[in-house]
């Protein structure tokens, strides 16, 4: 037999050791306790799933799917994101329940072969989905939720950006006509290259107006002000649509005050492809990635059978632990230290400081090679060695 | 910390040109950076620190948000694909990706061997022409491979083509035009954004000056 890897873990796999477990956890109620107070209900579904419904309607890139086969030939996914879970459950498990459906999760994810640190293929998430409301409130509920929990985490400094996939697609087809053609402008969007969209607007044979009024897309980022400039590019029936989704959101996000961390980003176009309304991301300073992503699907359960609009955001845990930075100390414990003729009274004595509240760690004596090594780890040691004190003057 | 801008760049010519598009975009930079080989370089005047790297790590920092910007080759971006923005053509160090060969190549039928820095651009590129090709990877001086027998062809970086003809190598075809390019990390995209659209603005402004001159 080969050696045992005992160092070596799969790529992209971590360990949380007891000082990050504690941390996360801590992470994790305060954030849950916000969940459960608006009403959102927790589910858990497995962690594999058919390939053929989850798989596909996940819209993670097959090649970062983890797959395998169960005994039936069947191929299997680990669970890539939980929108698609969660859309399965409403429409089949809860499909009596009247909607609007409002749940929760917080679950591990499974995203294979990331190639360098910082990307872990198991991380845990939490989010929320608002299945079955299709109202400005709903999306600025689920923001203002979003926002509520990265607060309880103790994130201070952060910001979300919200944009509208109706208001990208509404502008690019009313300039370049076909579907195809807009579609090559949203991939350079999609992309991130600003540098290619550009090239790309300039080789088009179109009016130098319709160029620039490609052009202002990339500058539609900031403040309320840029709906207007916005509502001057284009104001076809459904960019005016979308533009009305926006300030009436914004209404909604400003009776939640939630409008200080808010800011617009219309050409925010996202990787997950059933969004088909407002999208939102959110970002903590410290960090270089996207904390926390979430917008509204409202076609992603019709492939379910129970068409229903719907909205939800997710929070990556893994990076909200590191942009808060700060690993939480391990609780005071204390040691009770016994010999076994003693341990009735250690045991006595533990249990009521445990009564108290505190952390007490029961060790016996011989069951340790190296007592000081033991010992200098806790703040109060209590020693019950030997004959106890009362025996001895019973004996004398 | 949200006011001060961190720059990655690669050392050497890039940066030179780099600084002083930014200088002339109004940017307070000194004069000349003295010690050559810091690996970070601070100019506090303009709230800006520059971290020095290898070309082809730049969108690791800045994908990573260790640094906010960088200047990064469009070979690179296209070789090594990272989660930033893309948001100005430089115009400074233009070059191009081409493959080259021994003049008196002639394709082969066994398994032709293509030998580059870029993988994935090679791969990518003979994908699209319907050629089968093997691609071998290398991290410099990648003329040598057909001088030795290690490859046909290769794909690399033409400048002047200089060292191709020094080489007793041709060019075969032209594949991409290559510039360095402004990149942005899309968390400090949203987070300082008041400070980048305006670096953004005034180094556009001198570029198109620079373009029609």
């Amino acid at each position: 037999m080969s050696q045992p890897f005992m160092f070596e873990k799969p790529i992209g796999m971590r360990d949380t050791l007891p000082a990050l477990y504690g941390t996360k956890r801590s992470l994790r109620e305060r954030m849950e306790e916000k969940v459960e107070k608006w009403g959102y209900r927790p589910i858990k579904t497995p962690s594999l799933e058919f390939y053929d419904t989850i798989g596909n309607a996940s819209a993670i890139l097959d090649q970062q799917l983890f797959k395998l086969l169960d005994q039936e030939g069947n191929t299997l996914v680990l669970r890539p994101d939980m929108t698609a879970p969660i859309a399965r459950v409403a429409s089949s498990s809860l499909k009596e329940e009247p909607l609007p459906l409002r749940l929760s999760y917080h679950t591990p994810l499974f995203r294979a072969q990331q190639r360098e640190g910082g990307r872990p293929a198991e991380f845990e998430q939490l989010g929320v989905e608002l299945v079955g409301d299709k109202s400005a409130s709903a999306d600025g509920e689920v923001i203002a939720l979003m926002a509520e929990t990265l607060h309880a985490a103790g994130l201070k400094d952060f910001q979300i950006a919200v944009g509208h996939i109706g208001y990208v697609n509404a502008l690019l087809k009313d300039i370049v006509g076909s579907e195809d053609r807009a579609g090559v402008l949203r991939r350079y969007l999609y992309e991130k290259n600003y540098v290619g969209y550009k090239q790309h607007v300039k080789s088009l044979p179109l009016s130098s107006i319709d160029k620039d009024r490609l052009l202002g897309l990339l500058k539609l980022r900031g403040g309320r002000a840029k709906l207007d400039d916005a509502r001057a590019l284009v104001n076809n029936g459904e960019a005016a649509k979308a533009l009305e989704d926006l300030e009436e959101l914004y209404e909604v996000l400003e009776t939640f005050e939630v409008t200080p961390y808010l800011s617009f980003d219309l050409n925010l176009v996202m990787h997950m492809e059933y969004y088909t309304g407002i999208v939102f991301e959110g970002y903590g300073s410290k960090l270089g990635f996207p904390l926390s992503s979430g917008g509204r699907y409202d076609e992603l359960l019709a492939k379910f059978n129970r068409p229903a609009q719907a909205t939800g955001f997710g929070v990556r845990m893994d990076l909200l632990t590191e942009a808060i930075g700060e690993t939480e100390e391990n609780r005071r414990q204390t040691l009770v230290l016994f010999s076994k003729e003693r341990r009735k009274e250690a045991l006595a004595d533990a249990k009521a400081l445990r009564a108290e509240g505190q952390v007490v760690v029961l060790q016996d004596m011989t069951g340790v090679e190296d007592v000081d090594r033991l010992t200098e780890q806790f703040e109060e040691v209590r020693s019950f060695i030997g004959r106890s004190p009362k025996e001895d003057t019973r004996d004398a | 910390m949200r006011d001060q801008i961190t720059i990655a760049m690669p050392k050497g010519r890039i940066f030179e040109e780099a600084a002083d598009l930014l200088r002339k975009a109004g940017f307070n930079l000194p004069e000349e950076f003295d010690d050559s080989r810091k690996l970070i370089v601070d100019a506090p005047e303009a709230g800006i620190k520059f971290f020095l790297a290898k070309p082809m790590d730049v969108p690791t920092y800045v994908e990573h948000g260790v640094a906010d910007i960088g200047v990064a080759g469009k070979d690179v971006m296209l070789e090594d694909e990272r989660d930033v923005y893309e948001v100005l053509d430089l115009k400074i160090s233009e070059c191009y990706l081409a493959v080259a060969g021994l003049p008196d190549y002639e394709p082969t039928d066994i398994a032709p061997k293509v030998a580059s820095k870029y993988p994935k651009v090679a791969t990518e590129y003979f994908k699209q022409q319907g050629e089968q090709v093997e691609i071998i990877q290398l991290n410099g001086s990648i003329e040598l491979a057909p001088l030795v027998g290690l490859a046909d062809r290769i794909v690399d970086i033409v400048s002047t083509g200089g060292t191709l003809r020094e080489n007793g190598l041709v060019e075969m075809e032209e594949i991409v035009s290559i510039t360095s390019r402004l990149i942005v990390n899309p968390v400090s995209y949203r987070l300082k954004d008041a400070r980048i659209d305006d670096m953004i603005e005034r180094l556009a402004a001198v570029i198109e000056e620079e373009g029609t001159a």
